[in-house]
């Protein structure tokens, strides 16, 4: 039997990240963009404004380049967990498979339905049925984001399941508590608000443009409007949402927290980094320093306050982990080596428990069983070598963390300002705020792409957390095949990005006018 | 039957009236690759485009869910296939990829590669698309080179437990010549089914006339094939599985599912005659306009009933060549009792989804297109 190697299982990871970023590039906007034209075509229906309608127009024709591409990315990303993560498919696609099914029965059929209506029905349906379909659009893209934060959600922490050694999967015994997970509803509305935050950038930056060139005056300051109250209602929800995820995150993924803070050495009353630069020397079993220039956030104690919920809380960091430790709850936590050998115990549990099976001594086969659901929660430990399987890439998820909060901040401050300008009826003077709302468009960009590197770099080794490592979720194609693949994605995304972004640059050029 | 094993059957039968439906809406890419033939002038392929584009999401998303309901129902299915026939759905996958922005990008200004370019791109997704779908689909019933392990995923060094043969990964199947009828019946199908949905959408006398020449062109290698592929499974070994789920090949073994189940072989003959009527009906008669409905509503039927027959009587829907008893069933494939009931209450939702498709349909088509309607239309493609 082949042995499966690290650059296969390195390529897979790689191709599922680059067509994941690639599909995330056009998302967000469609989220953020969409509710905006929806908006503008409200304020068209209640009002009979032709500059309303036109407004929407201008925003719909961008829409419609956006929604495109990712809908031309979005079918990659669900067929690759079956041609790249077969074994995924199976071992848990009783569980993860139900969100994605209801997702294309219920929510890709409403876009796609009404999407039609709403890009050629101007002229065919009443004023009302198509303000219907531009809502039912957005309604059904939403919709889709639900399902599939759910399915992510629910690999971040596994819940309502039960794995069925006779079937050799994990199966869904509780669809509720998949559903209305407390960590699946918070990143569902984090993620749509950080398309929210996107949108709203998009909206005011191309409008500030138009400002700055004395174009479409009118236009401009209805659109900038919309986005810039838009972007301050979305930027302190998704501070709000935020916090809850590092939350969940503290709960049930200390690791992703520790690696997000560059946390060591666990301790009670932890600070948060406000900016730091990390040693690259330093390892988990080391004395190195863990940061060559660090500065905390100015409220002590705000990391386990914000994490636990108790300022006094023991925030675990990466040598804990590793070593095991105990919760200011009295909750002791394993080491890596008891969870490793419990893992391994839940393996050869479940092997024993299959032998016993074929060889029909079924009294047997439950002792195996109770060994098995014993150490089941370990189960994936058994796939990994030693501790440092079990650190992420702590660099990249703390400066990717960091970055994307500060730039959350900054975003929220732009916002504030161009709706305060803008009641002035001052924004036209203010240049250095149009320029910085333009540029701040593709660091808007920059922020969701981090927050979600944040949050699947943040989660290795794990494809679910706890359970199933990425080498035990790959397929048994060859590496060569993989990288083929990678490459004519890479090619066809990059191409498919230049042409997008071109169109939406003459578009804007051409402005809502012609 | 207990409730786990109707709930097998019953998404079993979604599957395949999702295949029914996928193939119908195929006409999409059918027209799709006649764009450089069918047309000559600009404006005649400005009016296909739009005609087809307006339509398009329709495939692409039945296509997703297709793939999104296998996933959740056949999760084995799911893992065993496309893990293993890698290349085979990589090519289906970016010949449907191409074409979601190609719609979209080949009339906007800035396009970078030129509308030729995104329209080639369309005839590819029509070419590919179609034919390649048939082809995975053929091997259903002629079987595929792996082996199942469920076992293996206590293998540490090497926990994969669906495994494929050889290192063509799916593309063996076009050795296949029984495969290769079903490519064809489907490509010449999806271009039959665009002639049809072309004479009854469009208002444009040479563009009529000419579909009904390649409605002509088109059928008889249909037929042809869909004949070939049909008569060749009907008198071929099946794969069949007895009661303790051992597979062993039997004689006639798709003809016997007819036999054995007189609705589905009555429902599949309807729907060739009422696939035959409409080609036949629109060829023989210039003012039938109608063609596409009977043909569509045929082949809705027939591919579901064939799909049935792979699937239902004690069948492998898809198996194993090389290991007989690594054959997927819709018993050891399905997902748990648990996840098919959470599922199937969703499905009720499904006749709503027909229902506001229906309506939007009918809101965007009461009538005939024509120049002046893209003319006028300010998102025209």
């Amino acid at each position: 039997m082949e042995l499966l190697d690290v650059s296969l299982i390195n390529w897979s990871r790689g191709q599922f990240a680059l067509t994941a970023m690639y599909h995330w590039i056009f998302v967000p906007l469609t989220l953020g963009v969409g509710i905006v034209m929806a908006i503008m075509e409200t304020l068209y229906y209640k009002t009979g404004k032709e500059e309303w309608k036109k407004a929407t127009k201008f925003w719909m024709t961008l829409f419609g380049v956006n929604f495109a591409c990712g809908v031309a990315t979005g079918i990659i990303l669900e067929f690759q967990f079956g041609t790249n993560w077969s074994n995924y498919s199976w071992f848990v696609g009783d569980i993860f498979g139900a969100p994605l099914a209801i997702e294309g029965m219920l929510a890709f059929f409403l876009e796609a339905t009404f999407i039609s209506i709403m890009f050629f029905g101007w002229k065919k349906v009443s004023r009302g049925f198509h303000l219907a379909s531009t809502w039912l659009v957005m309604l059904g893209a939403t919709f889709s984001a639900l399902w599939i934060l759910v399915a992510n959600a629910w690999m971040q922490h596994p819940i309502g399941m039960q794995f069925n050694p006779d079937t050799a999967r994990n199966e869904m015994v509780d669809f509720w508590a998949i559903l209305l997970s407390p960590i699946a509803l918070n990143k569902f509305a984090h993620t749509v608000l950080s398309g929210w935050v996107l949108g709203a950038l998009f909206v005011v930056g191309v409008s500030a443009w138009f400002i700055l060139k004395k174009r479409e005056l009118d236009f401009a300051l209805r659109s900038i409007k919309i986005g810039a109250i838009f972007g301050v209602v979305s930027s302190i929800l998704i501070i709000a949402t935020g916090d809850g995820s590092a939350y969940h995150v503290a709960q049930k993924q200390p690791m992703k927290l520790a690696a997000m803070e560059g946390l060591y050495e666990g301790k009670e009353g932890a600070n948060i980094v406000a900016m730091g630069l990390l040693n690259p020397e330093k390892q988990y079993d080391n004395d190195e320093e863990t940061f060559i220039v660090k500065m905390d956030v100015p409220i002590p104690k705000l990391l386990s306050l914000l994490g636990y919920r108790d300022a006094d809380a023991f925030v675990p960091g990466i040598k804990d982990i590793i070593e095991g430790y105990t919760l200011s709850d009295g909750t002791v936590v394993p080491s890596f080596v008891e969870k490793q050998a419990s893992g391994k115990k839940a393996l050869q549990a479940f092997n024993d428990y299959r032998e016993a099976k074929t060889a029909g001594n079924d009294s047997l086969a439950v002792v195996h069983k109770a060994v098995l659901d014993e150490n089941f929660k370990n189960f994936g430990y058994g796939y990994l070598e030693k501790p440092a399987d079990l650190i992420p890439n702590v660099a990249l998820v703390f400066y990717s963390f960091h970055i994307m909060v500060a730039l959350g901040m900054l975003f929220l401050v732009i916002f504030m300002a161009v709706w305060f300008f803008h009641w002035k009826k001052k924004l036209e003077n203010v240049r250095w705020l149009l320029w910085g709302s333009l540029f701040s468009i593709p660091l808007g960009y920059l922020a969701t792409q981090l927050g979600w590197v944040v949050a699947e770099v943040g989660r290795q080794p794990w494809a679910i957390q706890d359970v199933l490592p990425v080498q035990a979720a790959v397929s048994s194609v060859s590496t060569g095949s993989v990288q083929l693949t990678f490459f004519l994605f890479l090619a066809l995304f990059t191409a498919l990005l230049i042409a997008e972004i071109r169109i939406m640059v003459k578009q804007i050029q051409k402005g809502p006018g012609e | 039957m207990t409730t786990y094993a109707f709930l097998q059957h019953y998404w079993w039968f979604l599957i395949s009236l999702l295949g029914g439906l996928l193939t119908f809406l195929l006409f999409i890419q059918g027209g799709q690759s006649m764009l450089f033939s069918l047309s000559k002038t600009e404006d005649e392929k400005r009016l296909l485009v739009n005609v087809l584009g307006r339509k398009w999401e329709y495939t692409f998303t039945t296509l997703v869910t297709f793939g999104g309901a296998f996933f959740a129902s056949f999760p084995l299915f799911y893992s065993t296939s496309f893990g293993g026939a890698y290349w085979v759905w990589i090519i289906i996958l970016f010949a449907f990829t191409i074409q979601a922005f190609s719609y979209e990008f080949q009339s906007k200004p800035g396009n970078v590669y030129g509308k030729t370019t995104y329209r080639s791109l369309l005839f590819i997704n029509g070419l590919l698309g179609t034919f390649l779908l048939g082809v995975a689909v053929a091997t259903f019933f002629t079987g595929s080179d792996f082996t199942v392990g469920k076992g293996n995923i206590t293998n540490i060094a090497s926990p994969v437990i669906s495994r494929w043969g050889n290192a063509w990964h799916g593309l063996e199947a076009l050795a296949c010549p029984r495969n290769l009828f079903l490519g064809l019946t489907i490509f010449f199908l999806a271009r039959t089914q665009a002639t049809l949905f072309f004479i009854n959408r469009l208002k444009h006398e040479v563009l009529e006339n000419r579909s009904h020449k390649y409605l002509l062109y088109n059928a008889i290698p249909f037929v042809v094939f869909f004949l070939a592929f049909v008569i060749s499974i009907l008198l071929s070994e099946g794969f069949a599985v007895q009661d303790d789920g051992t597979v062993y090949m039997e004689k006639y073994k798709y003809f016997n599912n007819f036999i054995d189940m007189p609705v589905v072989g009555i429902l599949f003959l309807l729907g060739v005659v009422a696939v035959l009527y409409g080609i036949i009906a629109s060829i023989l008669k210039q003012s039938f306009k109608k063609g596409i409905w009977y043909t569509g509503a045929g082949t809705v039927v027939t591919v579901t009933m064939l799909l049935l027959i792979a699937g239902y009587n004690n069948t492998s829907f898809y198996p194993s060549s090389t290991d007989l008893q690594s054959s997927l069933t819709i018993f050891n494939a399905s997902s748990s009792e648990f996840t098919l009931k959470a599922m199937s209450w969703a499905s009720i939702l499904v006749p709503i989804v027909a229902g506001y498709i229906f309506i939007a349909w009918r809101a965007l088509e009461k009538k005939k297109t024509d120049m002046d309607d893209i003319n006028s239309d300010s998102h025209a493609y």
